[in-house]
Order: structure tokens, then C-alpha cells, then sequence
């Protein structure tokens, strides 16, 4: 059949394409990527709305000041969390870094899993960005529990902050206890060596330890998701590592970056480059339980996951060609 | 092996805990015989609960005769301190702690007839680190020798009873880990802790807690006794509190202070006699602790009820100290929310009339 003909009929219109992440402009901008658009509803009455807000503050304070709320076994307040953590990061999510995600259905709609990430940008903002994105795109909008170093919890402030926002040491009872309570746990199996390299070395995966989360998740059959975090490398780039100064602080390392320490607390801005997180495929290991215990399964694994990771990177890479772009 | 002992020895019956022990397995028909041995006359106000006790006033050191002459088939340990006496200081408290334990499991390796043994420990087996898991088993290791004296004991104290298991491996050895006692009545450091109406805190940190309460802790000891239960467990109300939220839930004010400036004066304190906070509780504010006690509930076939039901006991019998309580609070929301819905009908009413 050719053009000219009575049933011909054009093509539909293509699907908006992402520009560098954003939609084009006359779409709805949405806050909270869930296709929630607060703008389409017809508005209540203003004055009512704001009553219900004062109302719902008042309560929320009245609950803080009583201690009426709950706190699980590992300090995870999710009262606060929902109501202060996530609104703040959300902020730098969506609109300092421009996050996107892709293949969060990867991501198990429920019981437990281990996500295991990349990890980079002298400060883990990578993880609290990673949990950001699995609740904020997640249909059932997941908690990511994340496992942290202990010099994280050897610090006063952050330690706390760190627990009441879910985070635990990372150690495999917890982790395991955890995944057997079917929680969604963020593991970054890089550590110091991640997220203390420098600029030069962005985007190479370093040694993966010895392979401790895979063990875990081995024992208790909870699925792994291999994810690649590309944008958290540029938020401050590591020229020089000053040993001693950070032997002598009793830090793991003293990044010197072009906007620290010359710049004072204005170096302490993260730089707005533009973030992308893949989540790959899960590996399921329930069929492993048995061989938790073996060095080469459990080695093996590990690789397995980093070479995915280390895949997804470089794809992600070549999504992305300007750092800074929008 | 399985019919309750009819000859019961209890330790610290001069205690709050021991004499409700020993009362409790006095008035148990299936146990012929209560004898509590302690080196101190029990206080008039716990006279009532022990009358049909037997009062043997003698140390640990004395224990071996008692123990042989009485032909004890169960020996309950409870005479373990968890913080100095005022009175006697440190070095009492240690006597009695780690020297009467090791006098009062020497002498009952050599009773004959004994079967069964509870002993009296805490969570603070588990000491303190920063690399510790959020949740203890009761498999887990302690990374280092905790610096609070009552840890040390504790270390010390299960340490002779994993000896005494070795030589008697017949006798079902029962080691109870309590989380901290409260109830609306229990007298402990932490209770009168909790019931300062200002409490200091260590600044940057919010321990998680666990508590159990006094009542359910007497029940599971007295089930160890009469019944079988041979191992470690931990014994405390599942969930936690914060110490924040402790706190705010007793309606008390915290005072947030540097770990060094609360050592210091918490130190100063002990030494002038207002105060018991000592490394134990600092330790405890600085990491918290909190426990599995899947096992248990399993092996006892009983719940003890939640640590923050226990520490709604507590509240209940200490209201008298607290300034924000959740009333008063509900009243403050409700005076701010009317006076804010006041002011913007008046300003309102005030736009219209323009």
C-alpha cells in the first residue's frame, strides 16, 4: 500500500525522547517521578490546605516531643525519615544532580535483596542518593537499608543520623538478619578504596574484598542486584590524597580537590554533575545456599557481579558524554 | 530429671530480686525447701516475702558446707551486683561479684546432689564496640574487654560458669543475660536515672535501649528452676527505645553533654555520693544494646512483654518527676493550632472589610 492511499493513516507521534533527562517542556514537570502530578487536581480550598498543613506539622512535632513513634531494632526511624531525610536529599537527587534511573524493576517488589553498587565521591553521597532513587521510583517505594563502614558509627552526630536513616555496621549478622527480614539492603563491597581514589582512576572498580556480602547473601538465597552509579566521580574530584595529614586524622584518607580545602565550607558543595543509576538484572542464589561457605562460589560470584557492574558502567558512560550536561 | 528440684538454694536474697525469687519457689508446692544464703540480714521491708524462707547468713565462702549439708539439687545465683554499693565501694562489689561466684561454683561442683544451676548475667556480656552488629545473638563474641566494671564481672562471672559446665556436664547450667531491669517500683541505676526530671546525655549520640520488666524476669527465672532450660539466653522485651525517645516518653528534659565533660562529672558525682553512672551506663548511652531473644522465646514458651510496654510501667509509677508530658504537649498543639486559626480569621475579616 502505498502513501496517497484512503486508509492510510500517519504515524503516531513518537514518544516524548528525554533530552539529557529532562522531557521537553510542555509535559508536567513531576516532582516525584511516580506520575503523580500535583498540578492536574483541581486545588481544595487554599485556606483549608494550609490549615491541614499546620495541623499535620503540629502533629508531627507534638509526636517528635512525646517520643511517640516508632524505632526498629537497628535505630531505623522511619517517621523522620520520610518526613525529613528524604524531602532534603530529594532536593539534591532531582534537582542538584538531575538523577535518572534506569531498570528499577529490577529492583524485587518485595522480600529480601541485596543491592550491590559502585562506590565514589569522597563523601558516599552515592548511597544516600542510591536509596533516594529506589524510594522515590520503586513501585512499592522501598527502604534501602545500607551497610556501612564503622567509622561511620564511630563518629557522634553521624553515627546517629546513620542509624535513624537505616543504615547498620557493615557485618554479616546484620546483613543477614536483614535479608531474612526481607529488606531491601545496599552494600558497597568497594569501601574506602572506592570512594577515596582519585580522579584520574574514576570509574574503575577497585577490589571487591573479599567477597563478604556475596557469603550473606549466599546464606540466607536473597537475589543480587548489580547496580552502576555514573555522576557521583565529578562531585569532588580527588587530585591528590594527602597520607599523612589523613594518618594523623585518623581518616582513611584527605582528598585535596580543586574546590577543597581552598575554598573553605564553599568547597564542601558537591559539584552538579549529572547522575545516571542502572539497575541490572538480579542473580538469584537460592539455589547456593548450600555453598556459602566456599571460597571459589563466593569469589566467583563477587567477579561475577563486578564484571556487571564494571559492563554497565562504561554503557552508562557513553549515555552520558558531558559530565556537566543537562 | 525433668520434676522440679526439691532443695533450692538462692543467692542475694537480701536483694529485691533474690527475695522474690526465693519467696515465688517458697510458694511453689513442687519445691520442698528454700535456703537463701547471703552475707546480709535482709531489710525489714523484704522480711514479709521471705517468712517462709530459710535465712543461712553467710558469704559465699561459707557456701561449700551449706551446700553439701543441705543436700541442694538447684542452685540459683542472683547475689551478682550491677553497680557499687555507696557504702562499700568497688572493691566489695567485685568480692562479691567475681569471688563469690568462683566460691559459690566451687562448692557446688562438689555437691552430690546438685542438678540444676541459674546464674544471673546481663547483656553487658557483649561489652561495647563500634564494630559490633546492631542485634546480638547469643553467639555473639564480645571484641574487647568493655571498660565498665559491671561488663568485666559479667565476663568474669560466665567465664567460671563455662568452667563449672565443663567439670559438671550433668548439671543443666542456666545463664540468664537480663537486659535492664525497670518496672513502676525497680530501684536501679537506671531507673533513678530515668526519674531525674533533667537527664544528661552524651552529646551526638542516641543508644538504642532495651529493657525488661521485673515481673517477666521472675518468671523466667523461676521457670529455669522448676523447669528444664540448660543453656544462654538472653531475656528482653523485643523492640527498643532510643534514649531520646526514652526520655521524652518519661516527659524529662535531656541535657546533651560531650562523652569526656559527662565522665567527668559523673565521676565527680560518684565521689561526692549523688550518682551511680559509671562506665557501664556511659558505655550503654555511647553504643546502646540491643539483644535476640528468638531463643528464648522458643526454649521458655513465654514473651516477656515489650521494652517499651515495660518502660510504660515504669513511666506510670514515676509521673511525678516528668515536665512535657504528652498531655501537656496535646494541649500546646491544640492552644497553637486555634491561636494560628484565630489570627488568620481575623486577618480575614479584617481583608474583607477593605
Amino acid at each position: 500500500m502505498l502513501p496517497g492511499q484512503a486508509d492510510f493513516t500517519l504515524p503516531r507521534p513518537a514518544e516524548p525522547v528525554r533530552v539529557n533527562g529532562r522531557r521537553p517542556i510542555p509535559e508536567v514537570p513531576s516532582m516525584n517521578g511516580n506520575g503523580h502530578h500535583p498540578g492536574l487536581e483541581t486545588p481544595p480550598d487554599p485556606i483549608d490546605v494550609w490549615d491541614q498543613r499546620v495541623a499535620a506539622g503540629l502533629a508531627f512535632l507534638r509526636r517528635r516531643f512525646a517520643g511517640n513513634y516508632e524505632v526498629d531494632d537497628f535505630g531505623f526511624d522511619r517517621e523522620l525519615n520520610d518526613a525529613v531525610f528524604q524531602p532534603l536529599l530529594r532536593v539534591l537527587y532531582h534537582d542538584w544532580f538531575r538523577t535518572e534511573v534506569y531498570g528499577i524493576e529490577n529492583v524485587p517488589k518485595d522480600g529480601g535483596a541485596l543491592v550491590v553498587a559502585n562506590h565514589s565521591g569522597t563523601v558516599a553521597l552515592d548511597a544516600l542518593m542510591l536509596g533516594v532513587a529506589i524510594r522515590d521510583q520503586h513501585p512499592q517505594e522501598r527502604h534501602l537499608r545500607l551497610l556501612g563502614a564503622d567509622l561511620v558509627f564511630r563518629m557522634p552526630v553521624v553515627s546517629e543520623l546513620a542509624r535513624k536513616s537505616g543504615a547498620t555496621v557493615a557485618c554479616n549478622p546484620d546483613a543477614e538478619r536483614l535479608m531474612s527480614t526481607g529488606e531491601l539492603v545496599g552494600v558497597f563491597p568497594e569501601g574506602f578504596k572506592g570512594i577515596g581514589k582519585r580522579f584520574a582512576d574514576r570509574y574503575k572498580l577497585q577490589r571487591f574484598g573479599r567477597g563478604g556480602f556475596v557469603s550473606a547473601a549466599l546464606r540466607t538465597g536473597t537475589p543480587i542486584v548489580p547496580v552502576a552509579i555514573v555522576g557521583a566521580e565529578e562531585i569532588y574530584p580527588i587530585l591528590a590524597d594527602l597520607k599523612p595529614l589523613a594518618r594523623l586524622l585518623g581518616m582513611p584518607y584527605f582528598p585535596i580537590t580543586p574546590t577543597f580545602p581552598w575554598l573553605g565550607p564553599l568547597g564542601l558543595v558537591p559539584l552538579p554533575s549529572k547522575w545516571l543509576i542502572q539497575f541490572c538484572p538480579p542473580i538469584p542464589t537460592e539455589h547456593l545456599t548450600d555453598l556459602a561457605d566456599d571460597p571459589m562460589v563466593v569469589y566467583n560470584l563477587a567477579d561475577q557481579v563486578r564484571e556487571t557492574i564494571q559492563a554497565s558502567l562504561l554503557e552508562l558512560l557513553e549515555k552520558r558524554p558531558d559530565p556537566f550536561g543537562l | 530429671m525433668t520434676s522440679p528440684p526439691r532443695v533450692v538454694v538462692v543467692t542475694g536474697v537480701s536483694r529485691y530480686l533474690g527475695a522474690r525469687v526465693a519467696a515465688r519457689l517458697a510458694a511453689d508446692s513442687r519445691v520442698d525447701r528454700v535456703v537463701g544464703l547471703d552475707p546480709h540480714e535482709p531489710p525489714t521491708a523484704l522480711r514479709e516475702l521471705l517468712a517462709d524462707v530459710e535465712l543461712i547468713r553467710a558469704d559465699a565462702r561459707a557456701a561449700s558446707g551449706a551446700l553439701a549439708g543441705l543436700g541442694a539439687e538447684a542452685i540459683v545465683h542472683l547475689a551478682v551486683t550491677s553497680a557499687p554499693d555507696p557504702q562499700h565501694g568497688r572493691a566489695a562489689m567485685k568480692e562479691q561479684n567475681v569471688i563469690g561466684t568462683m566460691q559459690l561454683l566451687a562448692a557446688a561442683q562438689a555437691a552430690p546432689r546438685l542438678r540444676k544451676l541459674v546464674v544471673r548475667s546481663s547483656t553487658a556480656a557483649y561489652g561495647a564496640s563500634f564494630r559490633d552488629p546492631g542485634v546480638f545473638t547469643e553467639d555473639t563474641e564480645p571484641r574487647a574487654v568493655p571498660r565498665g566494671s559491671f561488663a568485666r564481672d559479667i565476663l568474669d562471672i560466665e567465664g567460671y560458669v563455662r568452667g563449672f559446665r565443663r567439670r559438671r556436664p550433668e548439671v543443666a547450667a542456666t545463664v540468664l543475660r537480663f537486659a535492664p531491669f525497670i518496672s513502676s517500683t525497680a530501684d536501679t541505676t537506671l531507673t533513678r536515672y530515668f526519674a531525674q526530671p533533667v537527664v544528661p546525655t552524651v552529646l551526638g549520640r542516641d543508644a538504642r535501649l532495651q529493657f525488661v520488666h521485673v515481673d517477666d524476669a521472675l518468671e523466667i527465672l523461676h521457670r529455669s528452676i522448676v523447669e528444664e532450660h540448660p543453656g544462654t539466653f538472653n531475656v528482653a522485651g523485643t523492640g527498643i527505645l532510643a534514649l531520646s525517645q526514652a526520655i521524652r516518653r518519661a516527659g524529662r528534659i535531656s541535657v546533651p553533654l560531650p562523652e569526656g565533660t559527662l565522665s567527668t562529672l559523673a565521676g565527680v558525682a560518684r565521689n561526692v555520693g549523688i550518682g551511680q553512672i559509671g562506665f557501664d551506663q556511659i558505655d550503654l548511652f555511647v553504643h546502646g544494646r540491643v539483644v535476640d531473644t528468638t531463643r528464648l522465646v522458643a526454649e521458655f514458651g513465654f514473651t516477656p512483654r515489650t521494652t517499651a510496654e515495660a518502660f510504660d510501667d515504669f513511666i506510670k509509677g514515676h509521673a511525678n518527676g516528668s515536665s512535657i508530658t504528652a498531655d501537656r504537649l496535646a494541649a500546646a498543639e491544640k492552644a497553637i493550632l486555634d491561636g494560628i486559626r484565630r489570627v488568620r480569621a481575623g486577618a480575614a475579616s479584617g481583608g474583607d472589610r477593605h
